[in-house]
């Protein structure tokens, strides 16, 4: 039973990190641009629930807001200044970026400031669901799991059954996509899907300074293993992490931070070009 | 990789310039007689900034020089940090010959076995999987009692440099410290010099602009990658055991991914692929950051200083791409240009007559 529990948290956990990396290999494999501000837009869900469901008094009310939000923020970055990157060096979209994550952090602490915020989970998931004598699981980690599980479907709809799937630009383009348009509108996306992350985890995990550089990496390590551009490799890859990440806080508390890592290296050598690509 | 952008490669669009012999002589001279007259505060700044444009000179063998964009250089620097602090007697001074060395070997088999893994992706993957492992160094060294965990680790006496019982430098004076950090970078930059002007340096520039190519002429690309990438590693140990002599400290943060992007900022804000741009880079960046959290200056955002210098990156990135250093070698040409205009001009009068 002590298992199954830990199961339940690796596939949440596993689910959650897909919601992030997709929306980062969905950047990279549509538009080419690497982004470091992705972590950036985790911890702005985050807060942003926070902030609004303080004002609203209300979980169900900050979400859809602080989600819309996210995505103007989105499209604004993207009109102004991302779209600049996308025939320039990887190195720039990585300055460039990095330079996004410290005005981000820099202006949380200016407007939330430096102290570590929790958000209650709303009353109606605000149980333990009993599992044994002694054991519970929280309902609202099974309601992060249903919700992820079916955004993971809606976008896997989308990419394999319409034309968004497409990801050569000239032939988009000559079939009369609005390139301009759709590049704004994915990357709008996939900054709404990473604040949509942050919200959602907001009760489970505490709303912290640097809360989204560490989900950063580890999504690093998702779409590394995954293969880039691959919405199937993130999945898969996310829930190894969860499984290993989960297993190394059980069986090795202090090394877990590793385990994630060494999986990592150990595909790097198996498979450098990532599981769900052909080299 | 067929990922739209992935082909493409740093080049810069002109040859950077190199800066006349007797230029870095007089600016190392001038360096060398700043003790004399600068305050401790200064001495201790001038020392921050040689230490970080070594650390910025090892970044760009790898950036600007070999096409490999690392965003996990701060790894190394930090291996070598804490080298010397875990090898340092508590109440007594190590020996300078024994500790540096080995904290550079310490850091450049990091960046071996690292290498190893990483040379072998391209493009992105290499960007995302250098921070990776980076990452899992800063675990290590964050979670475990390995040092000190969170809370990092002294060194309280700063090593001894003598040669046969005569102390040559006191590291505890600041002024001598300013001397050590100059005769370090001195060398860093000589060695790189060297290596870049060797058969060597030329294979890596030739696997920067077309890597088939050097692969189809018979060049062992993946060596000669991994080579730069260990020496770039033990580079990055001198500025680390440098960095941890100075401050007398060290911590996890040293080695964040935070650190591997303010070393990659030096690097472009200097201009990459130009031995004197990663030192430009590294005295702009600590000036600016000086100058940024003054309070005196900017008040209650001082402490926000971040703030600004993510903007000034952003712009950088838009407007400044080959940094200071393109505006040198473009103020340069210009006035190359003029010189030239004015001596063909005279000929063609003296022709005339």
């Amino acid at each position: 039973m002590f298992y199954l529990i830990q199961l339940l948290n690796a596939v949440q956990y596993g689910l959650l990190l897909f919601l992030l990396s997709s929306g980062l290999t969905l950047i990279f494999g549509v538009m080419g641009v690497i982004n470091l501000a992705h972590g950036s837009f985790y911890m702005v869900g985050a807060y942003l629930t926070y902030g609004l469901a303080k004002m609203t008094g209300s979980l169900w009310l900050a979400l859809p807001i602080g989600v819309i939000i996210a995505f103007a923020i989105g499209l604004l970055l993207e009109t102004t200044i991302i779209h600049r990157l996308y025939r320039r060096d990887h190195l720039y979209q990585v300055l460039l970026t990095f330079g996004l994550i410290l005005i981000f952090e820099e202006l949380r602490s200016i407007i939330f400031g430096d102290d570590v915020h929790g958000v209650a989970v709303p009353e109606i998931l605000h149980y333990s669901m009993p599992l044994t004598e002694t054991l519970s699981y929280p309902v609202y980690r099974l309601f992060v799991t249903a919700v992820c599980l079916a955004i993971a479907a809606i976008l896997y709809f989308v990419i394999h059954k319409t034309r968004a799937g497409n990801s050569n630009r000239e032939m988009a383009a000559a079939l009369g996509v609005n390139i301009p348009l759709l590049f704004a509108l994915v990357f709008a996306c996939g900054m709404a899907l990473a604040a949509f992350a942050g919200a959602i985890a907001a009760p489970i995990t505490s709303v912290a300074p640097g809360m989204g550089n560490q989900v950063l990496i580890i999504c690093f390590v998702v779409v590394v293993i995954g293969g880039i551009g691959s919405i199937n490799g993130a999945l898969i890859a996310s829930l190894l992490i969860g499984i290993a990440d989960t297993l190394g806080k059980v069986l090795a508390p202090e090394y877990s931070g590793i385990a994630v890592y060494l999986l990592m290296a150990a595909i790097l050598l198996w498979r450098p070009q990532g599981l769900a690509n052909r080299s | 990789m067929a990922a739209p952008g992935a082909g493409q490669q740093i080049v810069n669009p002109v040859t950077p310039i190199t800066l006349p012999r007797w230029w870095l002589f007089s600016i190392v001279l001038l360096l060398a007689i700043m003790p004399l007259g600068a305050t401790t505060f200064h001495l201790q700044l001038g020392a921050k900034i040689m230490i970080m444009a070594i650390f910025a000179l090892s970044l760009d063998l790898l950036i600007g020089h070999t096409g490999l964009v690392s965003f996990g250089h701060a790894a190394y620097f930090g291996v070598a940090a804490y080298t010397i602090a875990l090898i340092t007697p508590k109440y007594e001074a190590a020996s300078f010959w024994l500790t540096l060395p080995a904290a550079m070997a310490a850091a450049a088999l990091a960046a071996l076995a690292i290498g190893f893994l990483v040379v072998r992706t391209a493009g992105i993957y290499f960007i995302m999987v250098t921070l990776a492992f980076a990452q899992m160094l800063y675990a290590i060294f964050h979670d475990t009692k390995l040092g000190g965990g969170s809370d990092g680790i002294y060194v309280n006496v700063r090593p001894e440099l003598s040669v046969a019982g005569f102390k040559l430098l006191d590291l505890e004076n600041p002024a001598q410290f300013f001397y050590l950090a100059l005769i370090a970078l001195s060398v860093a930059y000589w060695i790189l010099n060297k290596v870049l002007h060797a058969p060597f340096g030329r294979a890596l520039a030739g696997i920067r602009v077309n890597e088939q190519r050097m692969r189809a002429i018979g060049f062992p690309v993946f060596s000669y990658k991994l080579g730069a990438f260990t020496l770039a590693g033990a580079l990055a140990g001198l500025a680390g055991y440098l960095a941890a002599c100075q401050f007398g400290f060290v911590n996890p943060e040293i080695l964040a991914w935070h650190q591997s992007g303010t070393v990659l900022m030096m690097v472009i804000l200097g201009g990459m692929g130009r031995l004197h741009g990663a030192v430009i880079g590294a005295a702009a960046y600590v000036l600016l950051q000086e100058l940024f959290s003054s309070s005196a200056l900017f008040g209650a955002y001082a402490k926000h200083w971040q703030l600004f210098m993510g903007g000034l990156i952003v712009f950088m990135v838009l407007a400044l791409p080959h940094g200071i250093g393109g505006l040198i070698d473009f103020a340069w040409r210009r006035a190359a240009t003029i010189e030239e205009e004015k001596r063909i001009g005279r000929k063609e009068r003296i022709e005339h007559k």
